[in-house]
């Protein structure tokens, strides 16, 4: 099992995070009014420039892998196209030039897409609304067109299904739905597939409710788009199958997930609040999880490898390899905790039964928890594929500032210690 | 004292839990983020709120949302100069609440003190460290209340002892 590459790039929360097609620059939104685009330098990422335009905090970026073009959206109800350009003053170097966007929406955009052809992009909002963007050539921008209906509160995510039309979206009135963002100026007429025949403008094609009453806080389709995932805050997974007709639910015992990703036809990434990337794997008859991609029992320095920069938040070295002596005090201390607090983690076990709630995502020692991420991962997104089309490393950021590379395959090794352990 | 226990763990898990918060600009404000429990205005990005409860006396409130939590706390208060006492210790922190980042400047009805931790909170502080330090508060302010009573009647019983010593 080899460990995860993990970069500090920043002390402050990163909201989003796109890497350029040939992974060689990186996209982000450092919790501030810029995007900015990092490159990488030997073991680090420096920043090499800062996309300037919003006056709001920058929600989401994408960046299309063929057409090499960037979007951000942010809380100031407007969304950018970054295209490269060569500098008018020194031609040998690149910009980036912003395109307007016409969203024409009142309330912040909190997420964007590009469409799988990369000829439109969805922009979820907090005005009830999703906006469908295409390229007006004779204004030379982005008009938008929205759908409306029956959304009745923010949209918290939005992703493409890999035919061009369907898009599926979740959104804070508990309800992941899929919609037809067919425009007839753009697209071709898609043939039929599961999720329906025909597909006009704005038809609902599916609603599905989280089961017992949380926002939904990601959708995803699986590489076919045959089926489609979403998670809530009720802490479940709810996998759609439309042709079967079948709709599991996976009810976990730790923390909500924030976001998603499908790694194959049968697997599937969540993280979130708890701090660690957890791998799920079934098929329409049913779903188990698999493991966490972050080994917690493991010993924390083997956990990076040398691309990593020191760890720096929580108390110092508290956790790494403590003293024999501080070693019986340290087992004092939680004792103490235990009885006078009410913490109940133990380092060194992943977590108890139930653990997800009880004293954070995992043990802590030495103020730091014994997950990579320190805190909430924000976004998940596919890193590396393999020949045959499946997810092989996937790239993850977290409100600790940090930027992980994972691993699909080191969960399986952990599969007989974690399964049964962590949920039921 | 064997039943604090069980109420700190209770309270911690559910802290923990309703602390899961992300960025979330207002949907009736434009261009606002509000902290959307204080604000209250879409109910649908609120959750319900929760009492744990260690008899009449000593209970905690938590009402979570998609991007806050309220927390208040009401201190156990046996008699006159305990209330005194922590009426006097709430208002002497709530005064400097600004120092403390996550205290709200007035205590929620019915409540003695009030945190409220937003999502920007959560993201500057490490989520359990948050936590830790809540639950320590509720340790510590039921001993610096008994503590400052101790003392406050030793006080008066020297006091007492030699002003009635000059009649005697």
């Amino acid at each position: 099992m080899s460990a995860p590459d993990a970069y500090n790039i920043a002390q402050v929360p990163l909201t989003a995070h796109a890497f350029s097609p040939d992974r060689s620059a990186l996209a982000l939104s450092t919790n501030s009014n810029d995007a900015q685009i990092y490159a990488k330098d030997g073991y680090d990422w420096q920043p090499i420039s800062t996309l300037k335009q919003h006056d709001k905090l920058v929600t989401s970026i994408d960046w299309a892998p063929t057409t090499d073009r960037i979007v951000t959206c942010s809380q100031d109800r407007n969304a950018y196209v970054w295209t490269k350009e060569s500098n008018p003053e020194s031609p040998s170097q690149t910009i980036w030039k912003p395109t307007l966007v016409v969203l024409k929406i009142n309330r912040a955009a909190t997420q964007v897409r590009w469409s799988p052809l990369e000829n439109k992009f969805a922009v979820a909002s907090g005005a009830r609304s999703i906006c469908i963007c295409s390229f007006d050539e004779e204004m030379n921008w982005w008009a938008s067109k929205q759908i409306k209906k029956p959304i009745r509160s923010t949209v918290l995510s939005i992703d493409w299904h890999p035919n061009n039309v369907l898009l599926a979206a979740g959104s804070a009135d508990m309800k992941a739905r899929v919609f037809s963002t067919f425009l007839k100026e753009v697209d071709k007429k898609p043939p039929p597939n599961v999720w329906g025949d025909k597909f006009p403008w704005s038809t609902v094609c599916g609603e599905y409710s989280s089961s017992s009453g949380g926002w939904v806080h990601t959708v995803g389709f699986s590489p076919s788009g045959d089926a489609m995932a979403f998670a809530s805050h009720d802490s479940t997974i709810t996998i759609v199958y439309p042709a079967a007709p079948a709709v599991i639910t996976l009810k976990t015992t730790m923390l909500p997930y924030v976001t998603l990703i499908w790694t194959a036809e049968d697997a599937l990434i969540a993280a979130g609040h708890d701090c660690q990337p957890m791998l799920y794997s079934g098929a329409s008859t049913g779903w188990k999880p698999v493991g966490s991609l972050d080994d917690v029992n493991g010993p924390r320095s083997s956990n990076f490898s040398s691309a990593s920069s020191p760890r720096t938040p929580g108390g110092g070295g508290g956790g790494n390899g403590p003293a024999v002596g501080r070693l019986n005090n340290a087992a004092f201390n939680r004792f103490k905790d235990a009885d006078s607090r009410g913490t109940s983690s133990i380092p060194g076990t992943p977590s108890s039964p139930g653990g997800g709630l009880f004293g954070g995502a995992s043990g802590v020692s030495g103020g730091e928890l014994m997950t990579v991420h320190q805190n909430t991962i924000t976004s998940v997104r596919p890193y590396e594929w393999s020949p045959n089309g499946t997810v092989t490393k996937v790239s993850t950021t977290g409100v600790d500032g940090k930027l992980v590379i994972w691993n699909v395959s080191a969960a399986v090794g952990l599969a007989p210690k974690l399964a049964g352990v962590h949920l039921r | 004292m064997s039943s604090l226990r069980p109420y700190l763990a209770a309270v911690r898990s559910t802290l923990t839990a309703a602390l899961a918060l992300e960025n979330f600009a207002s949907q009736v404000v434009e261009r606002h983020n509000l902290p959307e429990v204080e604000a209250a205005t879409s109910g649908e990005v609120l959750l319900n709120p929760l009492t744990i409860s260690r008899n009449e006396k000593e209970q905690v409130l938590i009402e979570p949302s998609i991007n806050s939590v309220r927390m208040s706390i009401r201190i156990k208060q046996q008699d006159d100069i305990e209330r005194i006492l922590c009426h006097k210790f709430t208002r002497f922190m709530m005064m400097r609440a600004e120092n403390f980042v996550i205290l709200r400047r007035k205590p929620v009805q019915g409540y003695d003190i009030s945190f409220l931790i937003t999502n920007f909170h959560s993201e500057t502080m490490l989520k359990h460290k948050l936590v830790d330090f809540i639950i320590q508060f509720m340790e510590e302010v039921d001993k610096e209340i008994s503590e400052t009573r101790l003392s406050l009647n030793a006080r008066a019983r020297i006091v007492a002892e030699s002003y009635l010593a000059t009649f005697g």
